[in-house]
């Protein structure tokens, strides 16, 4: 059943310095993900969603507690630890999207694999196959600006699944798209996850937390309530 | 990340500020430029100082047995020269002397010179060379003959009354006619003309072919030196491996004929080309010893250039920075991606500046009379100076870079 555990958090702390102020942005959070888990985190602003997200996602780390990914304690890791980590465990998705403006689409989805050190030809396939996979074949050689939002997400999306991630994290990937475009976005993470990715995903709008099966509630940096959505009909139930 | 990658990237953001990227690699072209230039003009120099200057004022493989060096750039000392007029002249039995004892394949050619007038049919060109020499003075100094013959060594056996005109008094005199077998007046005594020799051309705008040649036991012999005295013995090795034993030789042979004891300095002098080039490597080595001065402050500015421009340029792209970082990127990867784009940065610089120093060069050399001769290490030079300038000046600027938190960077507009 531990086996099953990619998420583990234990008293998970995170305190910013704001000149001689603390802001305790988490203040002890335990937490456990499974594999193809399809979580949504929600809470009102400022309750520490984004704090976590950075936490899960490697990109920053705890002030205390600990974390295990995959059943290594990222906690106690070292920049070119986490940075690998990054590189081959975890997948981001943005708000902001975050796609080089003067890279092609096939050229950001590379990116994680240049930093793994794939080869060109290898790079160029799974980059193809990713944007295959969210339905953007046709698009591989325009630039950002020349996409609409919900396509750009797409990108970023593919970008995020190239490596195959342990886990697709996205902080309010809907929060900069009009609703119908939401959806769409909404229809791929729920067909990733239909193909076993476990994801977890950060959002305001209780339609979007719909798609998940669990939904984990922040309120000032610690869980407030964490169950199980009724089934609906997003392919797989608890 | 692989290097070539990195030189990719680098190019493609190089290309997307075209206009910054070529001022900030200003200095760096600049220092290149006068690298390429000034190494040029000064290797051209010695080429043409050690080919044809003294190719044609003492002969390749050639020394000469003097009283005194015919070449004296630079100062001299009123001491200096005061010992130079005590020496004994070099005299016909010195010469014979050296000639009979020598054992080092050698050949001889005794000669003396001045400068006089040259007449045929009342026309004078005033200002010739007269030089009054062995037969073997032609086979020294590569001369060629253009018309006629040279006189041979029965013709100086002879006394012969025989001239060989150089080119450009050939035409002064005759002006296209044709002037074997007439008779030229040099100093007033008669002598006939056999030959003209070829056209030597100029030394830095002075005409080579202002001469006259006539056997040393000519009348003309009394025009260029006393009787028994000779200006130089030309000594020609017979192969350049041979140059040294053969001058060694000669002052050992002098220092025996006139008993110098082991603690007196010779009392006669060995010009040799070197000898004769000692004031152009003064020059040069005062050129080359200028030139690190003013190629590295260039590129010491050049560098800080960039180094800003690379600051700059870190800045503005904070949040790819944190894209990449966030995508895997670690530390090194960043660093290295803004190490390699500083170089290519400057390295472009450097091979525009290789191209403008030969430009600059081949200017030099076809409106001044300074030769200019590229030098394939100078170009090595600037491409390594150029990487070098480049990875030095963006190793700050990288480093801030790879320190950047991901998600402040992220966060950053
Ligand atoms: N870099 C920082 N320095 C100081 N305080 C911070 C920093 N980042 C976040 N905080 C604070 O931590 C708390 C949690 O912020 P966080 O961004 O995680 O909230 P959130 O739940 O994502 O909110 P939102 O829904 O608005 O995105 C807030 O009070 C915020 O002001
Ligand atoms: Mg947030």
């Amino acid at each position: 059943m531990t086996d099953d555990v990619i998420i583990k958090l234990a008293g998970i702390t995170r305190e910013y310095t704001m000149g001689t102020e603390q802001v305790r942005a988490l203040r002890g959070i335990d937490l456990e993900i499974r594999r193809n888990e399809y979580v949504a985190i929600m809470g009102p602003s400022g309750s520490g969603k984004s704090t976590m997200m950075n936490l899960l996602g490697c990109l920053d780390t705890p002030t205390g507690g600990r974390y295990w990914l995959n059943g290594h304690e990222a906690s106690q890791m070292k920049d070119d630890d986490l940075a690998r980590v990054r590189n081959k465990e975890i997948g981001f998705v943005f708000q902001t999207f975050n796609l080089l403006p003067r890279a092609s689409a096939l050229a950001n989805v590379e990116l994680p694999l240049v930093y793994a050190g794939a080869s060109g030809r290898d790079r160029r396939r799974r980059a193809e196959q990713a944007l295959q996979r969210v339905g953007l074949g046709d698009r591989m050689h325009h630039k950002p600006n020349e996409l609409s939002g919900g396509q750009r997400q797409r990108v970023a999306i593919a970008r995020a699944l190239v490596n195959n991630p342990s886990i697709l994290l996205a902080d309010e990937p809907t929060g900069n798209l009009d609703s119908t475009t939401s959806e769409e976005i909404m229809r791929v993470f729920g067909a990733l996850h239909s193909q076993g990715q476990t994801v977890v995903i950060v959002t305001h709008e209780p339609d979007i937390a719909a798609h998940a099966h669990r939904v984990v509630m922040l309120r000032d940096g610690r869980v407030d309530s964490d169950r199980i959505n009724p089934p609906r009909a997003t392919g797989v139930a608890a | 990340m692989p290097l070539l990658e990195a030189v990719r990237l680098a190019l493609s953001s190089i290309r997307a500020q075209k206009l910054k990227s070529f001022f900030s690699l200003v200095g760096v072209l600049i220092g290149v430029t006068f690298l390429i230039a000034v190494v040029s003009i000064v290797q051209g120099m010695n080429v043409y100082m050690t080919d044809k200057f003294a190719g044609a004022l003492i002969g390749v493989n050639t020394f000469q047995l003097r009283q005194t060096p015919n070449f004296t750039m630079g100062n001299t000392t009123e001491a200096q020269w005061r010992e130079w007029q005590r020496r004994p002249r070099i005299t016909i039995e010195d010469a014979a002397y050296v000639e009979s004892h020598m054992k080092t394949p050698v050949i001889f050619a005794r000669s003396g010179y001045d400068r006089r007038g040259v007449a045929w049919q009342g026309k004078l060109a005033k200002d010739i060379t007269l030089n009054t020499v062995d037969a073997e003075f032609f086979q020294i100094k590569h001369w060629n003959i253009a018309e006629g013959r040279a006189f041979t060594p029965q013709e100086v056996n002879a006394n012969a009354e025989v001239a060989v005109l150089g080119w450009e008094l050939a035409q002064r005199l005759f002006n296209g006619r044709d002037p074997l077998g007439q008779t030229i007046s040099i100093g007033g005594l008669p002598h006939r003309v056999i030959g003209v020799v070829e056209k030597q051309g100029n030394l830095f705008g002075i005409s080579m072919d202002k001469f006259v040649v006539t056997p040393i036991t000519s009348p003309a012999r009394r025009l260029t030196n006393r009787p028994h005295v000779i200006d130089d013995l030309q000594i020609q090795a017979t192969n350049p491996a041979l140059m040294r034993a053969a001058i060694e030789e000669v002052g050992e042979l002098m220092r025996v004929r006139r008993g110098l004891k082991p603690s007196q300095p010779d009392n006669f002098q060995i010009q040799t080309a070197e000898g004769a080039l000692s004031a152009w490597d003064k020059i040069s080595r005062i050129l080359f010893l200028a030139l690190p001065g003013l190629v590295g402050i260039s590129l010491v500015v050049g560098g800080i250039v960039i180094m800003n421009i690379m600051l700059m340029s870190v800045v503005e792209r904070t949040r790819e920075i944190g894209i990449r970082k966030a995508l895997g990127a670690k530390r090194s990867d960043i660093m290295a991606q803004f190490v390699v784009e500083s170089a290519t940065l400057s390295l472009t610089g450097a091979a525009m500046g290789i191209v403008a120093g030969i430009l600059l060069a081949f200017v030099i050399r076809a409106v001044t009379p300074l030769p200019a001769a590229v030098a394939p290490w100078s170009i090595g030079l600037g491409v390594g100076l150029g990487i070098l300038v480049g990875m030095v000046a963006g190793v700050y600027p990288a480093r801030q870079a790879s320190r950047m938190d991901p998600i402040i960077a992220l966060g950053h507009e």
